[in-house]
């Protein structure tokens, strides 16, 4: 595992927390990763752009074992994801994931489902759970919903309190997909404000997004995602402003 | 005043009361039974069967049966052969089950409430019944003032409820050692439990050891390891391919083969065992029809958060997985509780079993109609007071709700 860094340090000499090289996966004959490699460096904030189909959510979902991979290594944290069991229950006490589709427990409170992993695997006591909780819920807006039920909240309210949840095991790295596409417009600014204040936090984050002003303002890096591969990558200015691959820039002139 | 009332009518959608439901008795049969010229016919040709029905019912219930057969085995019926001077054990397991309803409705209220108010009401109606002897009597009295007394402790203090809730968990081994006696007391062989107890013991034993072995067969039949899974198939379909009187005589004759001769077990275990074997696999099924109901991304959350297979199970999958499937599983258990009456066929003395051997007895002749009619009465009311429970538990937990 990792040292906690200095937040001091400039990007450019911090370590690698997420070491991709060269992965490959295949579901029955469909290639979805073609040599995908990638390093997030600690407190890096990487915001993951391409066409829908492209194997974003595939990518984020392999860093921590939600998705098998056929070929190639992965490091999180120094940790080498492998089939071992532990291994990847190990990465996944580090990394925090927000899903497009909130996936809230329907059958616990707000309260509940936040403290629950921090109970059950970090073997937090049950007041110390909830403490961090409340302070969480605290600071993604919604203090006053912690006795209520999933099915009672907006879809805004509940993708921050799924993002409390994550936050709840003190992660190094969280993951977002799509976190804000399931989303009526007027709740998505609620959602993507709570993530801009984090990625000020020093807390190394993955996104994928659609949402094209929010990644200029958040990213230190934005890596274009096509047919699988990574086709360009590099600081919000050089991809937006001086596109080199004709398929960014025809993937950024249709979506702007 | 009028200013404000004008101007909030302005921006307000106009509101419409909804139209009153006519209230009066004629109303009501007007529109309910004589809309129509067909309904008036339906209503006349159904109101004279319902009426010939009722009417050769009750004749035949209050005038022309004999239910003296009732009133002379009534013992028997309910506890079967259990020797009378140790019934007192009978008596103490019933008020321990008294203490914990009472506490549980004093905690809980609700739908536990309701089943103990109407426990108190069968009793009541078994103190009024004029046949019943007085020591019966007082040891009903003595389990309602229980209620009533564990009822009003529970009210107070709800610190009772863990305790309470353990109680539940030892009661049936508290039963069963109470009743056979152990060492403790005189041996009372399963030979002589018998009637509506036997009943309810068998089915009871059957739920409950059922319900473990049914969860983890439904997991395993999602298993990874082909082991696992193969095993749980083949095991669900092999029970489900095989009538239950079958697996009742396969139990009854071929355990004792397997076992060897050298381990003793009694007929009524073997028919829990049968019983339990048999219920498994259909909770299984159940259950693994709820397992399936519930979406990816909720395995999938639990995984991401770092909780390991055993905590996803419990916690996040199996609440909703089973809540998903209780009027299912609520269906079998009545289904189990019914179909203990096939023991009587492998030669226990359940309710029906005993019921058998009453109208064969040459002194209760032609009386079968009087004794299959107890019979019912008695399985209908319990059957009744469970699905009134599933109902109310689906309720409170919101099932098809969200
Ligand atoms: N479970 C799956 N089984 C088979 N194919 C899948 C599965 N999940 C995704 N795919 C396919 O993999 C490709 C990449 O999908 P995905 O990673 O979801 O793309 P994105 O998130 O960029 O929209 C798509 O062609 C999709 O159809
Ligand atoms: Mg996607």
């Amino acid at each position: 595992m990792l040292e906690n860094f200095n937040a001091e340090i400039p990007l450019e000499e911090r370590e690698d927390i997420v070491i991709c090289n060269n992965i490959n996966k295949w579901f029955g004959n469909l290639h979805v990763l073609k040599d995908v490699s990638l390093s997030v460096k600690q407190g890096e904030v990487v915001v993951i752009l391409g066409p829908s189909g492209s194997g974003k959510s595939t990518f984020i979902r392999t860093v921590n074992g939600l998705e098998e991979f056929q070929k190639g290594d992965i490091t999180v944290d120094g940790i080498p994801l492998s089939n071992d069991v532990s291994d990847i229950e190990a990465i996944r006490k580090e990394t925090g994931m927000v899903f497009q589709s909130f996936n809230l427990f329907p059958h616990m409170t707000i309260l509940k489902n936040i403290t629950l992993a921090p109970i059950w695997v970090r073997k937090w006591p049950k007041a110390k759970a909830e403490k961090n909780a409340l302070e969480l819920l605290e600071r993604v807006g919604i203090p006053e919903q912690a006795h209520k039920y999933p099915g009672q909240l907006s879809g805004g309210q509940q993708q921050r309190v799924a993002i409390a949840r994550a936050l709840a095991m003190q992660p190094k790295i969280m993951l977002f997909d799509e976190p804000t596409s399931a989303l009526d417009p007027e709740m998505i600014k609620e959602v993507l404000d709570v993530i801009k204040t984090l990625a000020g936090s020093g807390i190394t984050m993955l996104v994928v997004t659609h949402e094209m002003n929010f990644a200029r303002e958040v990213a230190d890096r934005i890596v274009l995602f096509d047919f699988g591969e990574i086709i360009e990558m590099g600081t919000p200015s050089e991809l937006f402003d001086n596109p080199k691959h004709e398929r960014t820039k025809l993937f950024l002139s249709q979506i702007l | 005043m009028e200013h404000n009332v004008l101007n909030s009518n302005k921006h307000e959608p106009t509101k419409v009361a909804p139209p009153r439901p006519t209230t009066s008795v004629l109303g009501w049969l007007k529109a309910n039974l004589f809309s129509s010229w067909m309904n008036t016919i339906l209503t006349i040709v159904f109101g004279t069967i319902v009426f010939v029905l009722v009417k050769n019912s009750i004749d035949w219930i209050f005038f022309k049966s004999d239910w003296y057969v009732i009133v002379a085995n009534f013992k028997l019926l309910i506890v079967g052969q259990y020797p009378n001077e140790e019934l007192w054990r009978v008596w103490i397991c019933l008020i321990l089950i008294s203490v914990l309803m009472g506490l549980s409705s004093g905690i809980w209220k609700g739908t536990m409430g309701h089943l103990t108010s109407f426990m108190m009401g069968i009793y009541i109606i078994i103190i009024c019944l004029p046949f019943i002897i007085f020591e019966t009597r007082v040891w009903l009295l003595i389990n309602i003032a229980v209620i009533v007394a564990a009822f009003l402790i529970g009210t107070k203090q709800s610190k009772f409820k863990i305790a309470t809730l353990i109680g539940w968990g030892l009661m049936l081994p508290i039963v069963i050692v109470l009743l056979s006696g152990f060492g403790v007391f005189n041996h009372v062989g399963t030979n002589l439990w018998g009637g509506f107890l036997l009943t309810l013991l068998i089915a009871v034993v059957a739920i409950i050891f059922s319900f473990p072995l049914g969860v983890l067969l439904a997991i395993g039949r999602r298993s990874k390891l082909p082991i696992i899974r193969y095993i749980s198939i083949g095991y669900i379909e092999l029970i489900r391919g095989v009538p239950l009187i079958t697996i009742l005589f396969v139990a009854q004759l071929m355990l004792p083969l397997f076992l060897g001769d050298s381990i003793e077990i009694d007929n009524v275990v073997r028919a829990m065992v049968g019983f339990t074997l048999f219920t498994a696999a259909y909770l299984a099924e159940n259950i693994r029809g709820g397992l399936q109901s519930i979406p990816r991304g909720q395995f999938e959350a639990a995984e991401a958060l770092g909780l390991n297979a055993t905590f996803k199970m419990t916690f996040i999958i199996l609440p909703q997985a089973l809540r998903a499937v209780i009027p299912a599983m609520v269906g079998l258990f009545i289904g189990i509780f019914k179909d203990t009456s096939l023991v009587a066929i492998v030669g226990l003395t359940d309710l029906l079993g005993i019921g058998k051997n009453i109208i064969s007895n040459p002194a209760f002749l032609g009386t079968q109609m009087e004794v299959f009619l107890f019979v019912a009465l008695v399985f209908l009311i319990f059957c009744n007071m469970m699905s009134y429970a599933s109902r109310r538990l689906e309720n409170s937990l919101g099932v098809g709700k969200r």
